[in-house]
């Protein structure tokens, strides 16, 4: 297919039409919250965001990047573990690294004796670094949603079966239903529909979501991440709105089925168990972690690691903006002392944190 | 963190596959789609194919596009 189209001006400005037209008849301002970072970066890369607004459609972001809703406690382990232990390797994905703690970031603080930091693409480089490192330990920082959680039960399977004893792993797994629900049962958030992450939503299908049409009335759509593709999900929840019949609706048909990805979920439900997940912002949220099954890969239990620590930089209200609570100019370090090259928070280190897109992308325009 | 690229097989042994990207062939961790064939469309996903692409509802989608109805101007 030639997926040009999914990002053509004409093809856009079709769609906007339609939405504006959608708006009129419904008569009032709408907001949507997209639950993925990437959905964000659409958005605001596009200039959508900000001509959606003018139209009438205000799109909040919630609290898809993992990194930003990562707690300091586990990023810290890792800082102390790494610094305070010799010959181990912790390793972990790119954004992680810039994340500040009391003690400074992964990428910042001084290893101990033959101790390293290691930035990894894919969790299939975990198992490279154990063959390569025999007289090391490999430490695993793992962070994840859905999409990313089943490439991460790959690595324990292989461990354990390859019997790899220098593998185990930090884990900070979270999975995206549940806090869809803390954010509608506490009504702090006003949400006129959803526009869930496309990604996620391949492993998932839409079973875990049809509670938020059922139990909340919350109308929504699962959608790709070409401009097209998310004016198509917003499309679709507008006429849910419009005619008073919320479903969960797949505007993603080329990659999401209504199953998800049943392979991924097996592989999920081997590794993991459904747990209580910390998250910044929310606190503890029921049934929204997923912790491992195997306690010989589990790297809190094998080296001690204390995950307790909630330091977090003063002022810093990272935590309000994961919840959608308020937006990244309305944090009073925005700007003035927190930005990409010196962050006082995760959403302003990762590439799906709303402060770091709201940082470079926020004043871009829709040319219409 | 979930961001994901559709990407062209043209290799497949067991859980191993082979695409292009920039005429650099690259490996990709197919372990977790079912029955993937050079040829399909694979949306990769941290080293791993998280899916295979559905091209029929992807032209579907086009073909939407291209036919949606013209709407009148707003007042």
């Amino acid at each position: 297919m030639d997926s040009r189209l999914l990002r053509e001006e004409k093809s856009v400005r079709t769609l906007l039409k339609d939405v504006e037209r959608s708006l009129s008849r419904i008569g009032r301002e709408i907001k949507l919250m997209e639950v993925c970072g990437t959905h964000t970066m659409t958005a605001f890369r596009s200039g959508l965001g900000n001509f959606l607004r003018k139209i009438g459609l205000r799109l909040i972001s919630g609290p898809g990047c993992p990194v930003c809703i990562t707690p300091n406690g586990i990023i810290s382990a890792a800082v102390e573990f790494v610094t305070e232990t010799p010959n181990v390797i912790v390793t972990t994905f790119g954004d992680m690294l810039k994340v500040p703690t009391n003690r400074g970031s992964l990428m910042k603080v001084v290893p101990d004796k033959g101790s390293t930091v290691k930035t990894i693409y894919s969790p299939e480089e975990v198992i490279d670094l154990a063959v390569k490192n025999p007289d090391k330990q490999i430490v695993f920082l793992a962070v994840g949603f859905e999409t990313t959680i089943p490439t991460i039960g790959w690595v324990v399977e292989e461990a354990l079966k390859k019997e790899y004893d220098n593998v185990s792993l930090l884990t900070c797994l979270r999975v995206v239903p549940p806090p869809l629900r803390a954010i509608l049962s506490s009504g702090d958030v006003a949400i006129d529909g959803f526009i869930y992450p496309g990604h996620v939503s391949v492993i998932l299908g839409t079973q875990p979501y049809e509670f938020i049409p059922k139990e909340f009335g919350i109308p929504g759509a699962i959608t790709g991440f070409e401009p097209v593709d998310l004016l198509l999900g917003v499309i679709s929840v507008l006429k849910q709105i419009e005619s008073r019949e919320p479903i969960v609706d797949i505007a993603y048909p080329r990659m999401v089925k209504r199953e998800g990805n049943p392979l991924a979920r097996q592989l999920i439900d081997r590794v993991f168990e459904v747990e209580d997940g910390e998250w910044r912002g929310f606190g503890i949220i029921p049934g929204s972690g997923l912790g491992l099954r195997g306690k010989k890969v589990d790297a809190v239990e094998k080296f001690s690691l204390n995950t307790s620590s909630s330091w977090e930089n003063k002022n810093c209200r990272c935590g309000d903006v994961v919840k959608g609570a308020i937006e990244p100019p309305e944090c009073p370090l925005f700007r003035k002392v927190c930005s990409p090259e010196k962050p006082m928070g995760p959403c302003m280190v990762s590439v799906e944190g709303s402060c770091l897109i709201h940082y470079k992308y926020g004043d871009v325009e829709w040319i219409a | 963190m979930c961001l994901a690229i559709p990407l062209k097989l043209i290799e497949v042994n067991d859980d191993m596959g082979t695409f292009e990207s920039g005429g650099i062939k690259r490996k990709v961790n197919l372990s977790l789609v079912e029955n993937p064939k050079p040829g399909d469309f694979v949306v990769v996903h941290a080293g791993f194919a998280i899916t295979i692409m559905d091209q029929e509802e992807g032209e579907k989608t086009l073909e939407l596009i291209k036919d949606w109805p013209e709407q009148e101007e707003l007042d």
